[in-house]
């Protein structure tokens, strides 16, 4: 059996992921016609179109003898269902989520968004969140916690 | 620095139950994973090695000798088993992600010669993982 020891020389962190779909139009107010075309290419079409995301959630702190666990899922699942999947999944983020009312639903945007909503979690720190907006590319930010990209 | 990465499968049973809670507190903190007979999962383990490629093999280290490393200490203790009742590194903790990326993080380290163990990945499903770092300021900067 690992003693408290042993494990004070190792960090751990809990890593969860969700998936949502959504729809968005990368679009700002402060440029111009041309200029959104030009620099938002087919994201800039006035119609909109969708992803199916994928968010990963990166949790640390002690891992609870009686439990094992830094976080009983249950509680960060309902958590991130709550914050997350309720108002993102299904929606267009730009119509249904306050924030990107005026902020380009980029999806630099939507992992500061989500970072700002899920770091609140009252059982575990948030370290960082990832978030894939297409098998191809996906963002990460980790607040201004400058440990959590030293990983 | 460069960081080298191997991944291995293995599939195992656990069930989460602690002697000192009540049944009603086992089935409302571990739910499902509570079933008294078990349940197994197919677990991926990723682990990661951080160092300098050897000038003269171009290697941070020989691959062969980490998979004979994670083939001992890690298949042969872990892979078809009963986490709870055949691994002894686990005996007294609840088999969770978490425990069992740090038994492996505890395996591992003194194993490897060339190279630090940089991190240790285990998922137990695509959706759920665990990751193990050295603590303190080693490996730091290093994703």
């Amino acid at each position: 059996m690992s003693s408290d020891a042993q494990k004070g020389a190792v960090k751990t962190e809990l890593g969860r992921r969700y998936h949502f779909a959504a729809s968005h139009r990368l679009h700002s107010p402060a440029l111009s016609a041309e200029e959104n075309c030009r620099i938002y290419g087919k994201c800039n079409n006035p119609f909109g179109h969708g992803h199916n995301y994928v968010l990963e959630v990166l949790m640390s702190g002690k891992i609870d003898p009686a439990t094992g666990m830094i976080a009983n899922l249950a509680d960060l699942d309902g958590f991130v269902e709550r914050e997350i999947l309720d108002p993102f999944d299904h929606k267009s983020l730009n119509k249904d989520v306050a924030a990107f009312n005026t902020a380009v639903p980029t999806t630099e945007n939507v992992c500061i968004e989500i970072f700002r909503r899920l770091k609140t979690f009252p059982n575990a720190k948030l370290e960082r969140v990832r978030v894939q907006e297409t098998s191809n590319n996906s963002f990460e930010y980790a607040g201004d916690n400058p440990e959590g990209f030293e990983r | 620095m460069v960081l080298l990465t191997r991944k291995i499968e293995f599939a195992a049973s656990h069930l989460y139950h602690n002697p000192h809670f009540s049944p009603e507190e086992n089935r409302r903190v571990f739910g499902k994973c509570n079933n008294p007979h078990g349940h197994g999962h197919n677990y991926t383990l990723e682990v990661t090695v951080a160092g300098e490629p050897d000038p003269v093999t171009g290697m941070v280290l020989d691959l062969k000798d980490l998979k004979e490393i994670l083939e001992r200490e890690v298949m042969q203790r872990m892979d078809h088993r009963f986490l709870n009742y055949e691994v002894p590194e686990l005996a007294g903790q609840i088999p969770t992600c978490e425990n069992i990326a740090c038994v492996i993080w505890q395996l591992l380290d003194p194993k490897i010669k060339q190279g630090k163990l940089h991190r240790v990945r285990l998922y137990e499903t695509p959706d759920l993982f665990a990751d193990c770092y050295r603590n303190g300021s080693e490996g730091a900067n290093a994703r």
